[in-house]
């Protein structure tokens, strides 16, 4: 196990790697530069700057002197917020960005799986035709209709949820935020798991659970749950990806100080240690998290050997 | 697929003209196409034609604005029909080039095996753990707004899943006898994928194909709302919802009708998928 972990991380490294160059190769292959100011300022103070940065150099000494920083944790200044470095903004806005990403996904995961469980069970019963149209719903209108129709209702017309703003993470403000960014992705977890649900209610091994006369409640806890489960684990990693992706939009309707709304603002301003940053930061979050999903899967699926 | 008989094909075509939902989105979404192709003749109004006397119109019938006016006056029912031309055309060119990678790529994966096809799968796990969404981004940012550029961007993300489900299904083929015997009459590899393991692969792929298709039309609003995706004044559906949240208070039918389209067509893609799914599969068979 402990080999497995250690040797999926060094697997990790040229992707990493493979990551960073196309990010910087992008950056700077766009036209523009960051001290494009609408006034021209003078040659002197431009070939200044240009030399603080490195940016007079060869590109490939520019990405060699960027690797040797990130290797050290630094990410270099950001070009546009200049009073702060890219780890600092990174910092700031991460945990941000962790809650809401978190509490989004354990809500789909405990919202979604029941209702998946439940749909399966009472199978084309009134209950099960609620559960998969509402998840149809969640699945085809846009997190950035419904976030705005909720804030109009619950915050402006209720009054009951704050309207915007992170306020440090109170539970009033995370409320809306949460339950836009993971109505998604409860629709997805709930379909899949009325499908394997049915899937594996139809398999042997159920059937003679239930002729031995095992009650239904441990057939289910004991026998279906965990291989009902397996398709919602390997779901993870591409949910957490979207999660990740989702909260760019959330964050910039509910005005939240996270990571998403640094990276689009990045690109635009073309801040390119801003936008690498975040970047390279993502691809290493999203990298470890499948690491995880994948020794998770492991734990509930014994056919799966790891390597 | 022109065998005599009752072919596999013609045995799905069947199952899925008995599918309800199935048969009554082809029916919803050949409405929405033939509304996106002749709806900019129907109207006088250009969709690009801006009318100060005429902002923010409720929809109305008299006035000719059927489903009303944006903030600067543009029609409405002609700017959706173009939304939808923008956005379908999105999500066709994306889908095939998603189709076409991810088909060749899988198959051959799947057919040489061995090394070749573990360093291929290899990077396509690698390819899913990064966070695509910000590649196009960077990529809108970077070449600028450029709409062959969405499909070309968002067809290179979608591919992936693509050649996983091919690469499956043609290992599990190419150990059947009818493989066997074409490798013994003399084929060689690449006729034997392109004319024996690609056809037999069809089902899954359009299956998945038409799954695929409300992914990249979502994947187009979201560009469209963050301000990446097509630019004034052409619009897609992604855009006039955007446009429309802002404006919902005041105006609601600029929201709902682009978004009634948008989850229409959503819904279709979705019911049509899961019908071919069942049609397809011939354990389902009663």
């Amino acid at each position: 196990m402990f080999g497995y972990i250690v040797k999926r991380l060094l697997g990790a490294i040229p992707t990493m790697l493979l990551i960073m160059i196309a990010v910087f190769a992008l950056i700077h292959i766009a036209p523009g530069g960051p001290f494009d100011n609408k006034r021209p300022m003078p040659a002197e103070v431009r070939a200044n700057l240009n030399a603080t940065y490195h940016l007079d150099e060869p590109l490939l000494v520019q990405f060699g002197y960027y690797l040797s920083g990130v290797v050290q944790g630094d990410f270099g200044p950001s070009y546009k917020f200049k009073e702060f470095t890219v780890t600092e903004l990174i910092g700031q806005a991460f945990p941000v960005s962790l809650k809401l990403g978190i509490s989004a996904l354990i809500i789909a995961l405990l919202v979604g799986v029941p209702a998946g469980m439940v749909a399966a069970l009472k199978r084309d019963s009134l209950l099960d035709l609620v559960v998969m149209s509402t998840s149809m719903m969640g699945m085809v209108i846009p997190t950035f209709v419904l976030a705005p129709i909720m804030v109009m209702v619950f915050g402006v017309h209720l009054k009951w949820l704050p309207v915007a703003g992170w306020n440090h993470g109170a539970l009033p403000n995370m409320v809306m935020p949460v339950i836009a960014l993971s109505l998604p992705y409860v629709a997805y977890v709930a379909r899949m798991t009325r499908g394997s649900t049915l899937e594996v209610l139809r398999s042997n091994y159920i059937r003679t659970a239930q002729a031995k006369g095992l009650p239904m409640r441990l057939v289910l806890f004991r026998h279906a749950l965990k291989p009902a489960l397996l398709p919602v684990v390997s779901f993870l990693g591409p949910a957490i990806a979207g999660i990740v992706v989702g909260s760019v939009v959330i964050e910039r309707i509910f005005g939240l100080p996270g990571l998403g709304r640094y990276f689009v603002d990045g690109a635009i301003n073309r801040d390119y240690t801003l936008v690498m940053g975040v970047s390279i930061f993502y691809a290493a979050l999203l990298l470890l998290m499948n690491i995880v999903v994948d020794v998770a899967y492991t734990f509930l699926d014994p056919r799966v050997k790891l390597k | 697929m022109s065998e005599s008989g009752r072919s596999l094909w013609q045995d799905a075509m069947r199952r899925l003209r008995s599918n309800r939902a199935a048969v009554i989105s082809c029916w919803l979404l050949g409405a929405i196409l033939l509304l996106a192709l002749l709806g900019p003749s129907l109207s006088p109004y250009e969709y690009d034609q801006i009318s100060w006397d005429e902002m923010a119109m409720a929809p109305s019938l008299s006035s000719g604005h059927w489903f009303g006016t944006d903030a600067v006056g543009r029609d409405l029912f002609v700017r959706t029909a173009i939304g939808a031309r923008i956005s379908l055309a999105v999500a066709f060119i994306a889908t095939t080039v998603a189709l076409l990678i991810g088909v060749i790529y899988g198959a051959i994966s799947g057919y040489v095996g061995g090394r070749v096809d573990s360093a291929m799968m290899r990077f396509v796990d690698l390819m899913y753990s990064m966070p695509f969404m910000f590649f196009v981004i960077v990529l809108m940012v970077v070449f600028g707004r450029n709409i062959f550029l969405i499909f070309v961007a968002i067809g290179a993300v979608e591919w992936l899943t693509m050649a996983r489900i091919v690469r499956g299904q043609t290992i599990s083929l190419k150990n059947n006898e009818f493989i066997e015997a074409t490798v013994a009459i003399g084929a060689s590899p690449l006729r034997v994928v392109l004319r024996h393991i690609i056809p037999n692969v069809l089902g899954p792929v359009l299956v998945y194909m038409t799954l695929t298709i409300p992914g990249v039309i979502m994947t187009e609003s979201f560009l469209s709302y963050l301000g990446l995706g097509v630019q004034e004044p052409l619009t897609s559906w992604g855009v006039l919802v955007s446009e429309g949240v802002d404006e919902m208070e005041a105006a609601p039918w600029m929201l709902l009708i682009p978004s009634l389209f948008l989850a229409a067509t959503l819904f279709c893609f979705n019911f049509i998928g899961d019908g071919l799914r069942d049609a397809l599969d011939p354990k389902v068979e009663q």
